[in-house]
C-alpha cells in the first residue's frame, strides 16, 4: 500500500440508463470503471483525476456471450478476458488473443470493453509521478511536448489493446450508448491515430457490446513480447483470410496492434493478397508490404528498429498459420 | 549424520505458507506514524533551497527533516563515508532523498511530500563511463571539474608480457555487462520507536543488522548500547538490503523527534533508486594460450559505472579482478580497473558481487579460444582447471575444489559433447564455470573480533535456544544453524528454538552477504553446540560411569555407543549438566584464518574456502524473432557437504533463475541519467513461463574447514549461467553475444549483420583510453602454483 | 472524500468496514481487517504478491477497489487453512522448499488453489500458465511447481 489511490467517489450503476446518466455531463468528471485494471494504476500514478467512478459491474445486461440467429457472436462489454479465453462460442482467434493479455489475475478482472478502450501507452507517461516530475510532463500528461517526437504537435502513445486488431480483422462492430441515444460503429472506426484522443467514442458513451459477424475466414493471432506473461504486446497481428475452393485468397484482413496510436490495417497487403494462392513467396511479399507504411517509435521496450523488422516477421507468421488453419 | 545432509523443510516453513510471517511492513505499533521521503527530481544539482513550510503546516504532519538535520556522513565501507541520510548541499541522482516527513497516515505523508519545494542550480550530468572520464565535467564528489573517477586498481602477478610472448595464440576481446538490480519482492521497509528513556529500536528489512546498528550509532550520535536493530524476516535480499539506507536512519530520527513509532515502506520506484545493484562493467580481456589451450597469461581491464555513491564500490572494483584465478591456472595475471561516479542510483553488491561480469567475459573468451584452437569447450576448461590445495598467482588459497568433477558431471548429464556437435540450427548448448567465496575473509571494518558468534542456552526441560545475529533472507540460514546444532546434540532441527538477527538479544554475526553464513555462522554454531555437548556428556559419563568417548547423542538421547540401552534422555542429560555445572549456556565463534596476500587490495577475494559450479545451458533460438528459449539448465555445484540438500537445491534453482534473468531479460536501462522504467512491468523479471527445468547435481568435496565440510551455495551457481547462455547462443546461431542481456533485438541485429557478410557479434568494440596508475608488481606466492597450503583444522 | 460502509465477505465472515470509497482491497485487508498475509510488491498490478481469490478466482487486490468486490466471496491466505489445519498446498509448499523468502508465497498459493479447484490434476504447463502472474524472485519456480504437483497428487489420492 505504498501508493494510494487519490480520493475519488464510487457509484455502482444498477442499469445502463443510470450509468449513461451519471457520465452524461463532462463537468461531473465521472469516469466509467469495469475491471479497473487499467484505470486503478493510472489513478495511483496521478494520470487521471476523476471526481467519481461509475462502476458498470452490476449491469447484468452487459455481461455474457450470445450467438444470434445469423450466427453472429455478441459479447457483452463486461465479459472478462478469462471468460472469453475459455468460451467455446467466441471466434478462436479472439479466445486465443484474450488468453495472452497481461496475467491470469488481470484477465479475471479485465473485460473486453475495457480492453478495447484501454488507454494508449508510452514509457514517458506510464511512469510514477516522481519520474514524470524529473523528466517533465509530456503532452499526454498536461505538458507541452511529446517527448517521443518533440517536433511533432501530437501524442505518439501506443494503442496497446490486443483484442482490437482481432475484432477489426473479424469486421466486428461495437454498440455505443449514451443518454443521447445509441449508435453502432465498426470496430475499425472506434480508433483514431492520436495518443490522447485515441477513441472516437465520446466520454459520455458506454461501449455496451461487441458484435462479431459469422465468418468462414481462416485466422491467426500473433503477439510479440519479451516475457511469456504480464507484458503488453510489443506488436500484435491479427489476420483473417477467406480462401476459395481453389485455394485463392478472396478477402484478407491484416491488422497490426501495439505499434502506432491506433491499430493499423495493412490495406496494401490485404489488396495484394486478393486472388493469390497463399504460397510462402506470396506471404513473404505481403508481409513486406504490410510493414512498409508503419513507423515504430522509441517509446516501449526494445528498439524501434527491431519492432519495425518484426512486423513482417509476425505478419508472415500469422498468414502462414492462417493458411494452414483447419476450418 | 542424522540431521546434516537430510533434505527437510525450513523450520519456519509452515509459518510462511500460512501467511503468518510478519515482515517489517506487516507490523503496526500504537500511535504509529507513516514516513515518506521527498526525492530529487534532478540528476546533478546544487540545492539552492528546500522549502518545507507548507508541508509542516499541513494538518496531520508531525515532523519534517532535511539534510542538515542529519549531517553526519556514512557509508558501508570505512573508505567511502560519502552518503548523508538526506541530501546536503547537492543532489547526485534522480531519486536521492532530500527531505522526510512523518504524518498520521500515508495520504497525509504523500501530500506533505508534494508540498516540499526544492530549487536547484543544475550541474553537468554525467551519465556514462565515457562521460565520467571527461575532464571538463562537474565533479560528482568534490568541488570543481575533472575526471569522475572513484577508485582505480592496477596489479600484476608474475610477468604478463613474458607470458603473452610465449603464447601460441592470443585473443583480445571487449565485453559489456549491463547493470541490473535485485528486485527482491518485498519492498524495503523500516519501523522505529524511541522510548522515553532514549533507547531507539529499529526493525528493518535488512541483511546486515550489525552494520545498520553501527551506522545508526554514528549518524544519530548515540551510544550503540542505546540502539537496538532487529532484522525482521526479509522478503528477499540478494545484496539489495546490505547497505545502511536513508529510510532506516530517518525512521529512527523521526521516531526520536516525534516520540511516536514511524514506519517507512518504499515504493517500487524508490527501491530502484535506492538500488545498490549490479555494476555495469565494460571489460577488455587479452589472454594468451598455448596450442593445447593452456592459459599462459591474462590481462584484464574493467571499467565500472558506480552511480552516485561509493557504497561497496571500492570492493566491487577489486572483485572484478580477484576471482578469475580461482577457477583457472593463470600463471601471469594483470588486472587494471577503474570505478567511475555517474549521476545514477548507486551500484553495489548483487548476488556474485563484482564477479559475474568478469566471469561472463572470461568464459566467453575461453569459448572463442577453444573454437580458434579446435579444442572442445569442455576440454579447454578441464586443462586449465584449478586443482585442490593450490595457491593462485594472486595469493588465493584454494583448499577443497571439485571444479573438474563439476565440469565432467555436468557435461555428462547434459550430453554436452553429443549435442554440441549435432544439434540442428537454432538449437545449441553452452558450458561455463564459476567459483565463489564462502564468506569474505575480512570484515568490512578492520577488527580482530570474530566474524560470527553463536550462543546456545538450554532450558531445564531440555529446550535448546540458539542465539545468532545471522539474518535469514530466504536462503534458510536459520534452518541451517538449527540443523548444525541439532546434529551435534542428537536432536531434530525442529526441536531447536531460534532467536536471530537482533542486536539486543543475539551475539554478532556480520550479516548475510558474501555467502558467509553457512561457513562462518555454521562453524560458530558447531563450536557452541560442541561446547554444550561436552558439558552434557561429562555429566552423563559421570552418572553412567561410562567413558565420555563412548557416548553419542542420537534420537534425543545420550547413549553409550557400545551399549545403546545404557543412556539417558536429552532432558535428563541437560538436568544433570545444569546440576553439576550451573546454567547450560555456551557460545562459539568463528574468525577466518589470515589469508591476505602481500599487496594492497589483497583483502578482496580471499576466503577460507571456495565453492565451484559448472553449468550447461541448452537453448532453442528463433532466428526470425531473436527470442531465445532455454530448454534446460544442468548445474553441478561443489557444495562441500550439504547441510540441507533441499535448501541447497533451492539456492541452485534460484541462482540459475537469476542468472537467466540477467542473461536474457533484465537490465537497468537509462535515458540519460533517468531510469527507463523503474517498475516490475518495465524491469523484466522472468515469469514461470520463461523458466526452464533445472537439474542440480550436488558434489561433496568435504571442505577441511567448513562446518561438517560444507561450503556456500547462495551466490556461486549464478556465475556460470550467464556465459553458458551466451556460449549456447553461439552454438545455436553462430553469433557471439558479448553484451548482456541477450535480448531479441540484439540477436536479430547480429543475425542481420551475418546476412550482410559482417561478423555475427553484438557488443562493444573498444574501451576508453584511460591511463591506469602504475602497476603494483606482486611476486606470486612461494612455490607457486602448488605452494605451501596451510589449513587450520578446527575453528578459532 | 466519501466515507462509506462496505460489507465485505472475507474468508467466509461478513465484515462491515467504514472506509473511503477509493481504498483498494489490499488496504482494507491489511489495515482495516489486519490481515497482513496478503503482501504487496509493486502496488500497480505487476507482480502478483497481492493476489487474493474473489469468487474463487485469483485477482490483484492492489488494483481492485474494495468497493468493486462488495457482495463477493473473498479468500485470503489466512482463510485457506481451516484453523490450525493447513491447506494441502500450504503443507506441500513448506515440505518442498517452495517458499524461500516467503514473500510471494501467499499469492502463489492462492493462484495454485484456484488452479487445483478447476483442474485437480494439472500438467506442468498448466501450472506454469496458472502462476504466470505471480513473480517469485527466489525459487526459479522449480520447487513451486513440484509443490503444486504434490498437493494435487495428495488431494487426488485422498479422493480416490
Amino acid at each position: 500500500m505504498t501508493i494510494q489511490v487519490p480520493p475519488v467517489g464510487f457509484v455502482s450503476a444498477g442499469t445502463l440508463e443510470e450509468a449513461a446518466r451519471l457520465v452524461s455531463d463532462p463537468d461531473d468528471r465521472a469516469v466509467l470503471i469495469a475491471g479497473g485494471t487499467d484505470l486503478v494504476p493510472k489513478l495511483k500514478r496521478h494520470q487521471a483525476a476523476p471526481i467519481t467512478l461509475v462502476s458498470l459491474a452490476n449491469i447484468e445486461a452487459m455481461h455474457g456471450i450470445a450467438i444470434t440467429d445469423d450466427g453472429a457472436c455478441v459479447i457483452g462489454a463486461l465479459t472478462t478476458l478469462s471468460e472469453i479465453a475459455s468460451s467455446p462460442d467466441v471466434p478462436t482467434m479472439l479466445a486465443s488473443a484474450a488468453a495472452t493479455v497481461a496475467s491470469p489475475q488481470i484477465r479475471n478482472s479485465a473485460t473486453i470493453g475495457g480492453n478495447l478502450c484501454v488507454d494508449t501507452r508510452c514509457n514517458y507517461i506510464d511512469m510514477p509521478l516522481t519520474w514524470r516530475q524529473a523528466r517533465g510532463h509530456c503532452l499526454k500528461d498536461g505538458g507541452d511536448t511529446c517527448w517521443v517526437a518533440p517536433a511533432s504537435d501530437r501524442c505518439w502513445a501506443i494503442s496497446s489493446t490486443d483484442l482490437a486488431p482481432v475484432v477489426i480483422a473479424l469486421n466486428a462492430s461495437v454498440r455505443l450508448v449514451s443518454s443521447r441515444g445509441e449508435r453502432v460503429v465498426t470496430a475499425d472506426s472506434l480508433y483514431r491515430s492520436d495518443g490522447i484522443n485515441y477513441l472516437t467514442k465520446t466520454s459520455d458513451e458506454i461501449l455496451v457490446d461487441v458484435t462479431i459477424p459469422a465468418t468462414t475466414a481462416r485466422t491467426s493471432f500473433q503477439k510479440l513480447r519479451r516475457r511469456g506473461s504480464i507484458d503488453f504486446a510489443l506488436l500484435s497481428v491479427a489476420c483473417a483470410v477467406d480462401v476459395d475452393s481453389e485455394g485463392r485468397c478472396d478477402t484478407a484482413r491484416i491488422v497490426v496492434g501495439g505499434i502506432a496510436s491506433a491499430p493499423v490495417s495493412a490495406t496494401d497487403a490485404e489488396e495484394f493478397l486478393v486472388g493469390k494462392q497463399l504460397t510462402p513467396e506470396v506471404i513473404d511479399e505481403a508481409s513486406e508490404i504490410a510493414s512498409k507504411p508503419v513507423r515504430a517509435q522509441d517509446n516501449t521496450d526494445t528498439g524501434q528498429r527491431y519492432r519495425k523488422w518484426m512486423i513482417s516477421v509476425h505478419v508472415a507468421k500469422a498468414l502462414t498459420e492462417a493458411a494452414t488453419e483447419r476450418v | 549424520m542424522h540431521a546434516v545432509g537430510t533434505a527437510g523443510p525450513r523450520i519456519d516453513g509452515m509459518e510462511q505458507t500460512m501467511g503468518r510471517t510478519k515482515y517489517t511492513d506487516d507490523m503496526t505499533l500504537p500511535g504509529m506514524l507513516i514516513g515518506r521521503l521527498a526525492r530529487s527530481t534532478q540528476a546533478h544539482a546544487r540545492i539552492i533551497s528546500i522549502d518545507t513550510s507548507a508541508a509542516e503546516a499541513l494538518d496531520g504532519v508531525k515532523a519534517v527533516l532535511v539534510g542538515t538535520d542529519l549531517p553526519i556522513t556514512y557509508g558501508i565501507l570505512p573508505v567511502s563515508q560519502d552518503e548523508t541520510a538526506l541530501a546536503v548541499g547537492k543532489v547526485r541522482h534522480v531519486g536521492e532523498p532530500i527531505a522526510a516527513v512523518a504524518a498520521i497516515d500515508a495520504e497525509t505523508a504523500e501530500r506533505a511530500v508534494d508540498l516540499i519545494k526544492a530549487t536547484y542550480e543544475p550541474l553537468d550530468t554525467v551519465a556514462s563511463i565515457d562521460g565520467a572520464l571527461l575532464e571538463d565535467r562537474d565533479l560528482i564528489h568534490g568541488e570543481g571539474k575533472g575526471l569522475n573517477v572513484h577508485r582505480t586498481a592496477a596489479l600484476e602477478f608474475g610477468d604478463v608480457d613474458e607470458g603473452l610472448a610465449s603464447a601460441d595464440h592470443i585473443r583480445e576481446d571487449v565485453f559489456y555487462f549491463a547493470g541490473n538490480t535485485h528486485a527482491a519482492l518485498e519492498l524495503h521497509a523500516a519501523l522505529a520507536t524511541a522510548e522515553p528513556g532514549g533507547r531507539v529500536t529499529l526493525w528493518s528489512s535488512t541483511q546486515v543488522p550489525h552494520y545498520v546498528h553501527r551506522t545508526l550509532a554514528k549518524v544519530l550520535e548515540m551510544p550503540a548500547g542505546q540502539i537496538r536493530v532487529v532484522a525482521a524476516p526479509v522478503g528477499g535480499g540478494f545484496g539489495g538490503k546490505t547497505d545502511p539506507f536513508s529510510h532506516e536512519i530517518v525512521a529512527a530520527k523521526l521516531a526520536m523527534v516525534t516520540g511516536r513509532p514511524v514506519k517507512f515502506t518504499l515504493t517500487r520506484e524508490e527501491v530502484f533508486y535506492a538500488h545498490r545493484g549490479r555494476h555495469p562493467v565494460l571489460m577488455w580481456v587479452k589472454t594468451g594460450f598455448d596450442t593445447e589451450g593452456r592459459i599462459t597469461a591474462c590481462h584484464f581491464k574493467t571499467f565500472l559505472e558506480g552511480g552516485a555513491f561509493g557504497s561497496y564500490g571500492a570492493a566491487s572494483l577489486y572483485y572484478t579482478g580477484a576471482l578469475q584465478t580461482s577457477t583457472y591456472q593463470i600463471p601471469n595475471y594483470r588486472f587494471e580497473g577503474v570505478r567511475v561516479f555517474t549521476n545514477k542510483p548507486p551500484c553495489g553488491p548483487k548476488r556474485g558481487h563484482g564477479t559475474p561480469q568478469p566471469r561472463f567475459a572470461l568464459e566467453c573468451q575461453l569459448d572463442k579460444a577453444a573454437e580458434d584452437l579446435g579444442i572442445d569447450p569442455v576440454a579447454i576448461r578441464l586443462i586449465n582447471a584449478v586443482e585442490p590445495n593450490s595457491m593462485t598467482v594472486n595469493h588465493l588459497r584454494i583448499t577443497s575444489c571439485a571444479l573438474s568433477e563439476c565440469i565432467e558431471r555436468v557435461a555428462e548429464a547434459s550430453g554436452f559433447k553429443e549435442k554440441f556437435e549435432n544439434l540442428p540450427a537454432g538449437k545449441g548448448v553452452g558450458i561455463a564455470v564459476g567459483a565463489y567465496m564462502c564468506g569474505a575473509g575480512l570484515p568490512i571494518y578492520f577488527n580482530e573480533m570474530p566474524q560470527s558468534e553463536v550462543q546456545i542456552k538450554v532450558d531445564r526441560g531440555g529446550g535448546v535456544t540458539v542465539f545468532s545475529m545471522a539474518t535469514d533472507i530466504g536462503q534458510g540460514s536459520t534452518t541451517m544453524l538449527a540443523t548444525v546444532v541439532a546434529e551435534v546434540l542428537g536432536l531434530e532441527p525442529s526441536d531447536i528454538a531460534m532467536v536471530t538477527a537482533d542486536t539486543d538479544l543475539t551475539p554478532v554475526d556480520l550479516g548475510s552477504y558474501s555467502s558467509r553464513v553457512t561457513f562462518m555462522g555454521g562453524n560458530a554454531a558447531l563450536e557452541a553446540g560442541t561446547a554444550v555437548k561436552d558439558r552434557v556428556f561429562a555429566a552423563v559419563a559421570d552418572k553412567l560411569g561410562a567413558p565420555i568417548e563412548s557416548l553419542v547423542a542420537q534420537n534425543g538421547r545420550i547413549e553409550d555407543a557400545e551399549e545403546p540401552d545404557t543412556g539417558v534422555s536429552w532432558a535428563e542429560a541437560v538436568a544433570l549438566a545444569i546440576a553439576s555445572g550451573g546454567p547450560l549456556i555456551e557460545s562459539g565463534s568463528y574468525r577466518a584464518p589470515k589469508l591476505a596476500g602481500p599487496y594492497k587490495g589483497a583483502g578482496v577475494g580471499i576466503s577460507p574456502a571456495y565453492s565451484y559450479s559448472a553449468a550447461v545451458v541448452e537453448v532453442d533460438c528463433d532466428p526470425d524473432t531473436g527470442i531465445v528459449t532455454v530448454d534446460k539448465v544442468w548445474l553441478a555445484h561443489d557444495i562441500g557437504q550439504s547441510i540441507n540438500p533441499l535448501l541447497v537445491e533451492g539456492q541452485i534453482e534460484g541462482g540459475v533463475y537469476m542468472g537467466l534473468g540477467e542473461a536474457l531479460f533484465e537490465a537497468d536501462d537509462f535515458r540519460g541519467a533517468l531510469h527507463r522504467g523503474p517498475s516490475l512491468l518495465d524491469y523484466k523479471m522472468p515469469t514461470s513461463l520463461d523458466m526452464p527445468p533445472v537439474e542440480a547435481i550436488l558434489i561433496d568435496s568435504d571442505d577441511p574447514e567448513g562446518p561438517f565440510g560444507a561450503k556456500e551455495v547462495g551466490q556461486g551457481p549464478l556465475l556460470p549461467v550467464i556465459p553458458a547462455v551466451a556460449n549456447a547462443i553461439w552454438n545455436a546461431l553462430g553469433i557471439r553475444m558479448d553484451q548482456t542481456p541477450f535480448t531479441p533485438d540484439k540477436i536479430v541485429a547480429a543475425l542481420r549483420d551475418v546476412a550482410r557478410g559482417k561478423p555475427g557479434r553484438f557488443g562493444p568494440k573498444e574501451v576508453p583510453a584511460f591511463e591506469f596508475p602504475p602497476l603494483i608488481m606482486v611476486e606470486p606466492p612461494e612455490g607457486f602454483p602448488t605452494g605451501r597450503i596451510h589449513i587450520e583444522v578446527g575453528v578459532s | 472524500m466519501t466515507e462509506s460502509i462496505l460489507r465485505l465477505t472475507v474468508n467466509g465472515a461478513l465484515h462491515t468496514v467504514v472506509t473511503s470509497s477509493h481504498r483498494t482491497l489490499l488496504e482494507v485487508l491489511r489495515k482495516d481487517l489486519d490481515m497482513t498475509g496478503t503482501k504487496h510488491g509493486c502496488d500497480l498490478g505487476e507482480c502478483g504478491a497481492c493476489t487474493v481469490l474473489v469468487d474463487s478466482k485469483p485477482m490483484l487486490s492492489c488494483i481492485t477497489l474494495a468497493s468493486q468486490v462488495e457482495g463477493r466471496e473473498i479468500t485470503t491466505i489466512e482463510g485457506l487453512s481451516d484453523g490450525p489445519f493447513p491447506d494441502e498446498l500450504q503443507t506441500a509448499f513448506s515440505e518442498l522448499g517452495a517458499a524461500q523468502c516467503g514473500y510471494c508465497t501467499p499469492g502463489m498459493i492462492l493462484s495454485s488453489r484456484s488452479l487445483l479447484d478447476t483442474n485437480p490434476d494439472p500438467t506442468t504447463d498448466d501450472i506454469n500458465e496458472a502462476l504466470a502472474g505471480n513473480l517469485c524472485r527466489c525459487t526459479g519456480y522449480v520447487a513451486i511447481i513440484s509443490a503444486v504437483h504434490l498437493a494435487a497428487t495428495r488431494t487426488l489420492g485422498r479422493a480416490e
